[in-house]
């Protein structure tokens, strides 16, 4: 390494080393004051205020929502298509706009930019107002934006399938279609500044911080990856590490604040108690900021890079465990004495496991980064289940979870039937368990095989066949689940079924009368 | 009361530091890398017209999904040398001249850092994409049928015409002919030889270990 690269690492290091200690500093001398007065600041608000609030963003967030839903339909089909052709390479291989190349790439990008962002965007936006307590004026914005990005990924799944992908990883939507995302956040911009200025609460909340680094981040990830690779691309191997600093920050920092927002409010509301400690959440927060933002490049080990790229990405990633831990044991202790709440609440069912899903995928993704295990796992299927633990296990069920919860204060009227809710859940977690594990036991054998040069090549594919089958299968529970999920969202919407005074719940609470 | 400024400063400043040393270092250092002369050639060598169009018919049609074009340091792993794939590991210098680069993260089909070197004769690689099993039993790869034509053979057989028998086979009186997307994609495939020499990339010893 030459002088000037240790004089720009070691600045970084110190910088980040500050920017730690700083905050340690700010949260023992009390610089975030009334710290546990913010933690009950989601109770703070009136009835009648928060109904005013929730039927303020009815219009935009259902149709968030609404469209969320039809883009995870379609995912889960293209999805399981994919998945059936990587065990029958002839099924339907007749048209060019069904070839596996660029199904599964279609797949990618409406689950994340579909299902995940619309659904994600929704929550936010309704979050957001709540824990303002702002009642908005400005609705036709959100819903403009809804057209605008729905636009965005329609025309985008049509250039993929069309034979336009660019084929750079979580970025294939050809430059004509990112453009229409853009406007779409712009004017979510727009709200969510003029939201915050007319806020009436008097501390921020965590989830509200989550959800304004979620919204700050993403135009200069999403703005810095399409610019660099799509509209003006950069020269050589910087391609490859501006990819993965985008693809895996699109997970953390704009993926895992939406979700963490949601669970760090939802939590607490359900079981009515404030979360066990707010200095764990900020601190949660904060090293989440400061080191998710540099994994990326445990995407690249052993690749054309410097190599303290590389070490800086596996570091990092080891260093994850501080706010995955941290956030694991608040929401634990949160929990603690209200375990019971699972057998009866749907959004805490889903959001709990949601949450357990976080922790696990993210202690396995630092493990994922260490080089020696790396260089097994790495061109394998294993990372493929760890990707579906992340945006399914963890995200997705938040999501769902979210849903569960905020659709009856929407729509005023409780969901028709728990037992499309138990069938959904245990789909779901039948579904996910199903297809990370065999994806993992898949890719463990895969890369081993891999990495012994006497057994041919083609012994992998024998080896993870199976593997894949069961995959299919999986998917196949999970498209069920979803299939059951949007028909009961379209009844809510409609208002089917009789008119109930209580919430739909699994089962009879504990201790009620 | 607020802390929404101090909030901004914070989440601007973390996500910046990531920034800097991510992105705006590799774009500014790598950016700079140049092909190297080497008696009278230069290395990595220009892609030809028909390379070009054919890296974005390997972008459209998703290859990189399943086929890696790397070969990884030792130190992290030695099986892609060992496994022939390519002599030395490769390095920066040898993506400078690629848009996009196709490094890839799955290893459903063979690394193809070198393919152009290991299997050089194009019509290989046209029976390979219009029916993978008829060169590689046991393939999972798709049949890209739709870079060929089937049309009815005139008096003479076209010099294009890719032989196909077998239960793939057209027609009687028909031949199956590579579109111009096919053979973009094939002069791409064969130009991806990374074995020349590189000052910065010498061939591993690997006969020490057992």
């Amino acid at each position: 390494m030459d002088a000037g690269l240790l004089l720009l690492l070691s600045g970084l290091l110190l910088l980040s080393g500050s920017a730690f200690a700083a905050f340690c500093w700010a949260a023992r001398t009390g610089q975030f004051a009334n710290l546990q007065a913010s933690a009950g600041e989601i109770f703070a608000d009136e009835a009648a205020m928060r109904h005013a609030v929730d039927r303020s963003v009815r219009a935009p967030v259902l149709l968030f929502l609404g469209s969320a839903m039809a883009w995870l339909l379609l995912g889960s089909v293209l999805g399981l298509v994919a998945a059936l052709k990587m065990t029958h390479p002839h099924f339907l291989d007749q048209s060019a706009w069904l070839n596996f190349g660029r199904l599964r790439p279609a797949h990618l990008n409406v689950v994340i930019y579909g299902w995940c962002s619309c659904a994600g965007i929704g929550v936010g936006v309704w979050l957001m107002a709540r824990l303002c307590q702002t009642i908005t004026r400005h609705g036709s914005l959100l819903i403009a934006a809804a057209v605008f990005w729905n636009a965005g990924v329609l025309v985008g799944l049509v250039g993929i399938l069309g034979g336009d992908s660019r084929g750079i990883e979580w970025l294939e939507f050809p430059g004509y279609a990112t453009p229409l995302l853009f406007v779409a956040y712009g004017l979510i911009a727009i709200w969510a500044t003029l939201v915050l200025r007319h806020r009436r609460c008097g501390h921020l909340y965590v989830s509200l911080w989550y959800l304004l680094a979620a919204f700050l981040w993403f135009p200069w990830l999403y703005g810095t990856a399409n610019l660099l690779l799509i509209w003006h691309p950069v020269q050589g191997s910087a391609q490859a590490a501006i990819n993965w600093w985008f693809a895996h920050n699109i997970l953390g920092l704009w993926f895992t604040p939406l979700g963490l927002a949601a669970a760090f409010y939802l939590i607490p509301k359900v079981i009515g108690e404030p979360i066990h400690s707010y200095y764990l959440s900020l601190l949660g927060f904060w090293s989440l900021a400061l080191f998710y933002s540099w994994n990326g490049m445990h995407h690249l080990i052993g690749g054309p890079f410097p190599a303290w790229m590389v070490s800086a990405s596996v570091v990092a990633s080891l260093m994850m465990l501080i706010p995955v831990i941290t956030v694991a044991i608040n929401f634990h202790s949160t929990m603690r004495g209200h375990f019971g709440t699972l057998k009866w609440s749907p959004t805490l069912r889903f959001i709990v496991l949601g949450s357990m899903s976080y922790t696990l995928v993210s202690v396995q993704g630092s493990l994922q980064a260490i080089p020696g295990v790396n260089g097994v796992l790495h061109f394998t299927d294993f990372t493929v289940g760890h990707a579906h633990l992340g945006m399914y296990g963890f995200f997705s069920m938040v999501m769902f979870g979210a849903i569960y919860f905020l659709m009856p204060r929407l729509v005023e009227w409780e969901w028709p039937s728990a037992r499309l809710i138990r069938w959904h859940f245990w789909l779901s977690v039948t579904g996910i368990s199903l297809m990370a594990t065999a994806l993992m036991l898949g890719g463990l054998g895969q890369g081993m095989i891999l990495n012994d040069p006497a057994i041919p090549f083609m012994t992998t594919l024998s080896w993870v066949g199976p593997f894949r089958m069961i995959r299919s299968a999986a998917g196949g529970l999970l498209l069920i689940g979803h299939l059951l999920f949007a028909y009961h969202f379209l009844l809510i919407c409609r208002r089917a079924g009789p008119e109930k005074s209580t919430p739909t719940l699994l089962a009879e609470p504990e201790g009620a009368a | 009361m607020s802390h929404l400024p101090r909030l901004f400063i914070g989440l601007f400043a973390t996500f910046l530091l990531a920034w800097l040393g991510l992105v705006l270092y590799p774009m500014v250092t790598l950016g700079r890398l140049a092909p190297v002369e080497s008696s009278g050639e230069w290395f990595p060598e220009p892609l030809s017209d028909a390379a070009i169009v054919g890296q974005q018919v390997y972008a459209a049609n998703g290859c990189v999904y399943c086929h890696s074009q790397q070969i990884r340091q030792p130190a992290v792993t030695d099986s892609d040398i060992r496994r022939g794939w390519g002599s030395r590991p490769t390095v920066a210098r040898d993506y400078v001249r690629e848009k996009p680069v196709f490094l890839g993260t799955m290893r459903s089909g063979p690394d193809l850092t070198n393919v152009g070197k290991r299997l050089s004769d194009p019509l290989w690689h046209y029976q390979h994409l219009f029916e993978p099993s008829i060169v590689t039993p046991g393939s999972i790869m798709p049949a890209f049928r739709h870079l060929f034509t089937i049309q009815i053979r005139g008096s003479e057989p076209s010099p294009l015409a890719v032989p196909v028998g077998g239960p793939h086979a057209p027609p009687d009186g028909y031949e199956v002919i590579p579109t111009e997307e096919a053979q973009a994609l094939v002069a791409y495939l064969l130009s991806l030889k990374r074995e020349y020499p590189l000052p910065e990339a010498p061939e591993p010893n690997l006969e020490k270990r057992p």
